[in-house]
């Protein structure tokens, strides 16, 4: 199993981040380096074997009651690398609606 | 060693003499700061610290049962209003969490005073704690080696006194092999008796807060006052969690795994060593030696690699530049994202973010992310198999005594593979502690590791505890409470 | 070249749950921006979900109401995309094990039953708001409001099932009916709490295959997916009338000026890469929790329409009417409740109590507060009796609406109990007989229809009062005596 450089660009699209020219090469190769070596996982008899998402816990399900630890928006915003007012500011999406 | 008095005395004493007013608060936490004095320089084991900040709280700690003990923290647990919480990353650099981790806001409420936050592998990825942004950590008993990672600040810290209580987080082992490098006890809890709430998630199906300690008795004290339901994490486990009160009662009785397939080849032989002299510890102190052969450890990693990446690479989507850390200049969202992104992140995070991304990406799910998520059905049923063999299983913490820096960084597989006796454990979402052996002869520290099932820390804690006080290795002496080894004299 | 449209629908409901999905901030529309926020819904790292019960059990009532499959173990999944108004850059949502399968909504639809088939209704956390693009000095940027991410939505989507825009209007009008029904939500369309895409495709008639379809975002109104749809339908039919081919694209429907304007094309198809939420252990749901909901469902307001037509013998027009809403349709049977026929009592809700609640701008709630069913059944009663003339009831309607109060002390406080004795309505049927010497000749000339007019002069006289049919007998005696 190997990764090539367009395989490289097409997940580091997907995952926004950019891969300078010259690490795309060494990227793939250490990507499929990885993937070869996970290929052990092909020896194990898994026929029977249910996909493990986790360990069980019973899912402890919450009251609808409000509050608790909201933030001020002060707070919400203290971070923001840019706000107008109580916005958090981004520049423009391309893209005009949600998927 | 330190003339301070107060240096290295385990936690319990610390605290029992605080409330005795023995000693302030004050001077309890300002104890491991005089030993920073002498180590810190070179260690660099500290991402951020405050000494106004540290004195205010160690002044208004609460009582309660740790009430003046300093303790460092992994700097993935959100601290409110005390220091930064950045991941050992550019992405987050500056920040400060609006709120307290669940596990913080206990060790607050039990007196603990933080006194520090503990540097990190970026995002907690890695095994040596080199990929920080702040810099390396360097191993207290050698400078040139590694303290392992990626909770190498907590584990180096104790390890030279700066505190005799830590926290890390333990996803593939980065509780367990620092600890073992740095030569202190780490403990990976069961999954979901610790909360995660506030812990920066990496692997969420894996990650736990781990233990530091330099002894077994200050790990069963910080379990049972960390442990326990929360509802703010729902894979807490909502039942009491299990009562290690009784962490110094010996092993007489209890069966230990022996699977000595395991160490035959790739691991040095200190390791086996160590595995040897603590098969005869426990043994002399009544426990059973049952040998099995057991699953390779490489499915474990190989299984890892894509369940940890997969997961993190979805949990660090939201490190954009939008809400908080720094943001690249741009003039669109797209390139907004890309250069925070690719500026914030180091080559360590972003290879496994990409690793992760491919194993969960059309057409590649069911090969990768699926198939792992199968593997770990098989490895949880190993564990089982043989935890119906015995009590706990004795492994090796890793295949190697702490390695030199720079050593595997240029080598992602070889990093990954010092994971391969550690990994497992958190596939299977069962405890591990990792037990300081004394040193070896290049005088690196040696160390043991103790799996068991589900909520077994009360049998591992018994078990770690008989290789402190009964163990014939060097040093390892009768008073162990002074006489425990330290780092190299300055 | 005639053309058949094949429609399925992907419907958002906000749910009206006092917290959000995975925390504890309120759910509240209308809070000033970013305040109704907290580490969870912010996507503040370390912070973890926790799912609120109340959006589960929102979704079991819809679901069993629609004859759904609930599923014991149901899983919640990532959905990762990247979008500012998306704290985390994935959506906390389910995926292939949704909590509620199969089902279907049965709607009229111009007097003729249908049923519509639904695939699944699942739970998930809404994003924030981005508003945009909007200016900041010179530069072009979107605000974002993180109030509403991270509050539950049922995401419904339906069979493609619908062949006509109307069809579409029509579930949609449905669902928002039965989504109030159940109180799980506002339904208010303009707060977006009801949002609707759908997936539109043409083929040749009677034909069974599917052509290349586009999806259209936006419908946010009934009217809007009616339009929104028809639009669309005639663009593509357009497109293969001239010999070409449709392109796979998500579209966005401008209501405002009736336009669709291609948002994303195929290239930019999203890969979601959808794994297990590894934060959420599976949610179970006993039989004892869907037994539970069970019992305490109320009767669907289309069995409801089907009983008033086959039981109550009320015309499907007034069926649909009274369905309109719970609180109506609940009112309405407390009035037949309390003795009064079902028809009259239909006619009394339709016309006088809806008047008066459009014309008050009350709720109907409200207007049940103020004239509880038992007054109105008491009002109908009398007004049935001739103890009060229908003026008169009207009168007491305005009163009760306006000030409130019990409508037999507003009877008694007016006078309002009809005069019926022939002593007292005797003066005023000669006084009109005296007054109208022209009508009274047309009665005598055989035109009885006069008759209805010295009745309306007598009661105009009485202010109302009179008994009608008293003053008809009173009216006849004195003719005949006087011819
Ligand atoms: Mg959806
Ligand atoms: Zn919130």
């Amino acid at each position: 199993m190997s990764i090539d450089r367009d395989e490289v660009r097409r997940i580091a699209d997907l995952a926004r981040l950019e891969i300078a020219g010259g690490d795309v090469d060494r990227m793939a190769k250490e990507l499929s380096a990885v993937l070869d070596f996970v290929a052990a996982l092909n020896e194990l008899d898994l026929a029977d074997c249910e996909p493990t998402s986790m360990v069980p816990a019973a899912a402890s399900l919450r009251d609808d009651e409000p509050d608790g630890r909201r933030l001020t928006s002060e707070a919400a915003l203290a971070a923001a690398p840019e706000r107008e007012r109580d916005f958090f500011l981004v520049p423009p999406v391309v893209e005009n609606v949600n998927p | 060693m330190s003339a301070n008095r107060w240096w290295g005395r385990p936690a319990t004493t610390l605290a029992a003499c605080v409330a005795r007013g023995e000693l302030s608060a004050e001077q309890a936490v300002e104890s491991g700061w005089e030993a920073a004095s002498t180590w810190e320089g070179d260690v660099h084991a500290v991402a951020h610290a405050d000494a106004t900040v540290r004195a205010r709280a160690a002044r208004t700690a609460p009582p309660g049962p740790l009430r003046g003990v300093p303790v460092i923290v992994k700097d993935n647990l959100c601290t409110a209003g005390d220091y930064p919480t950045t991941c050992g990353s550019r992405i987050l650099a500056g920040y400060r969490a609006p709120y307290d981790a669940t596990v913080i806001r206990r060790l607050r409420a039990a007196g603990a005073v933080l006194t520090a936050k503990g540097n990190m592998d970026e995002f907690a990825m890695g095994s040596s704690t080199e990929f920080s942004c702040y810099g390396p950590t360097r191993n207290p008993y050698d400078l040139t080696r590694v303290p392992g990672g990626s909770s190498g600040g907590p584990a180096a810290a104790v390890a030279y006194g700066l505190a005799p209580l830590g926290l890390g987080s333990d996803t593939g082992g980065s509780v367990r092999q620092p600890a073992a490098f740095c030569g202190v006890f780490g403990l990976k809890p069961t999954y979901g008796r610790l909360s995660r709430y506030g812990l920066v998630a990496f692997g969420s199906s894996l990650d736990q807060v781990g233990l530091f300690a330099r002894h077994a008795g200050d790990v069963a004290l910080l379990y049972s006052l960390l442990a326990g339901p929360d509802l703010r994490d729902a894979t807490t486990r909502a039942s009491p969690p299990p009562d290690v009160s009784a962490w110094d009662r010996g092993v007489k009785g209890l069966s230990f795994g022996w699977p000595e397939n395991l160490w035959r080849e790739g691991v040095e032989p200190e390791v086996v060593a160590a595995l040897e002299e603590a098969a005869a510890c426990l043994e002399r102190a009544g426990a059973r030696r049952v040998a099995f052969d057991f699953l390779p450890g490489t499915y474990a990693v190989a299984t890892y690699y894509l369940v940890a990446t997969a997961e993190a690479s979805s949990n660090l989507a939201r490190f954009d530049g939008v809400r908080y850390g720094p943001r690249a200049p741009s003039t669109d969202v797209w390139s907004l994202y890309v250069r925070s992104r690719s500026q914030g992140f180091g080559p360590e995070v972003k290879r496994r973010i990409l690793l992760g991304t491919y194993a969960l990406s059309a057409g590649y799910y069911d090969a990768f992310y699926l198939k792992a998520q199968r593997a770990r059905t098989r490895i949880r049923r190993e564990y089982q198999a043989a935890f119906g063999r015995c009590d706990f299983m004795l492994l090796p913490v890793a295949p190697t005594l702490a390695f030199r820096l720079g050593e595997k960084t240029t080598d992602p597989l070889a990093m990954y593979l010092s994971d391969i006796f550690t990994i497992g454990a958190n596939l299977a979402g069962i405890p591990g502690l990792a037990v300081p052996l004394g040193l070896a002869g290049s005088g690196l520290p040696r160390a043991v590791q103790l799996v068991g099932p589900e909520d077994s820390e009360p049998t591992l804690l018994r078990a770690g505890r008989a290789l402190e006080v009964r163990g014939e290795v060097a040093r390892l002496g009768r008073e162990h409470e002074t006489e425990f080894p330290w780092p190299m004299k300055r | 070249m005639a053309h058949e449209a094949v429609i399925g629908l992907e419907c958002h409901i906000q749910l009206a749950t006092r917290s959000k999905m995975f925390c504890e901030c309120p759910a509240e529309f209308g809070a000033s921006p970013n305040s109704n926020v907290c580490p969870v819904c912010l996507g503040l790292p370390g912070a973890l979900p926790v799912v609120n019960r109340a959006a589960i059990d929102a979704a079991l009532q819809l679901g069993l109401v629609l004859g759904c499959t609930i599923r014991e173990a149901s899983v919640f999944a990532r959905k990762n995309y990247f979008y500012p108004d998306m704290p985390k850059n994935y959506q906390i949502t389910q995926y292939d094990r949704p909590l509620c399968e199969g089902g279907a909504l049965p709607v009229r639809l111009c007097e003729t039953a249908r049923s519509f088939p639904l695939i699944r209704i699942h739970v998930e956390e809404d994003t924030g708001k981005s508003f945009h693009p909007e200016r900041t000095g010179d530069r072009p940027v979107s605000r974002v409001d993180f109030n509403r991410a991270g509050v539950p939505l049922l995401e419904l989507v339906t069979e493609p099932a619908f062949r006509q825009p109307e069809e579409c209007g029509a579930f949609l009008a449905g669902l928002r009916r039965l989504a109030r029904w159940l109180k799980i939500s506002d339904g208010d369309m303009e707060k977006g709490h009801l949002r609707c895409d759908a997936n539109v495709s043409l083929r040749p008639p009677g034909s069974a295959s599917l052509g290349t379809k586009t999806e259209i975002k936006n419908l946010n109104s009934i009217k809007g997916v009616e339009k929104g749809l028809t639009a669309e339908i005639a663009r593509q039919a357009a497109v293969l009338d001239a010999g070409g081919r449709i392109e796979q694209a998500t579209l966005l429907y401008d209501a405002d000026h009736d336009k669709l304007a291609v948002m994303r094309s195929k290239e930019y198809a999203h890969d979601y890469r959808y794994f297990p939420e590894p934060d959420l252990p599976q949610l179970t749901v006993d039989a004892a929790w869907v037994e539970e909901v069970r019992g305490r469902l109320p009767e669907p307001p289309w069995t409801r329409e089907d009983r008033y037509v086959d039981h109550l013998g009320l015309p499907a027009y007034d069926a649909a009417i009274l369905c309109e809403t719970r609180e109506r349709s609940d009112y309405f049977e407390a009035v037949v409740g309390a003795g009064t026929d079902a028809k009259r009592a239909s006619n009394w809700v339709m016309t006088e109590v809806l008047r008066h609640v459009n014309a008050r701008g009350l709720s109907e709630r409200e207007a049940a507060l103020r004239l509880p069913a038992k007054s109105l059944a008491v009002l109908i009663g009398a007004t049935e009796s001739g103890r009060i003339t229908s003026a008169s009831a009207k009168e007491v309607l305005e009163e009760v609406f306006e000030k409130g109060g019990d409508p037999e002390a507003v009877i008694a406080a007016r006078g309002l109990v009809a005069r019926s004795s022939p002593e007292e309505l005797l003066p005023l049927v000669r006084e009109v007989l005296a007054e109208n010497p022209g009508p009274v000749a047309q009665f005598r000339g055989g035109k009885q229809a006069t008759l209805g007019f010295l009745v309306g002069q007598v009661m105009k006289k009485s202010g109302g009062r009179a008994a009608p049919q008293v003053v008809q007998e009173l009216l006849r005696a004195e003719l005949g005596a006087l011819r």
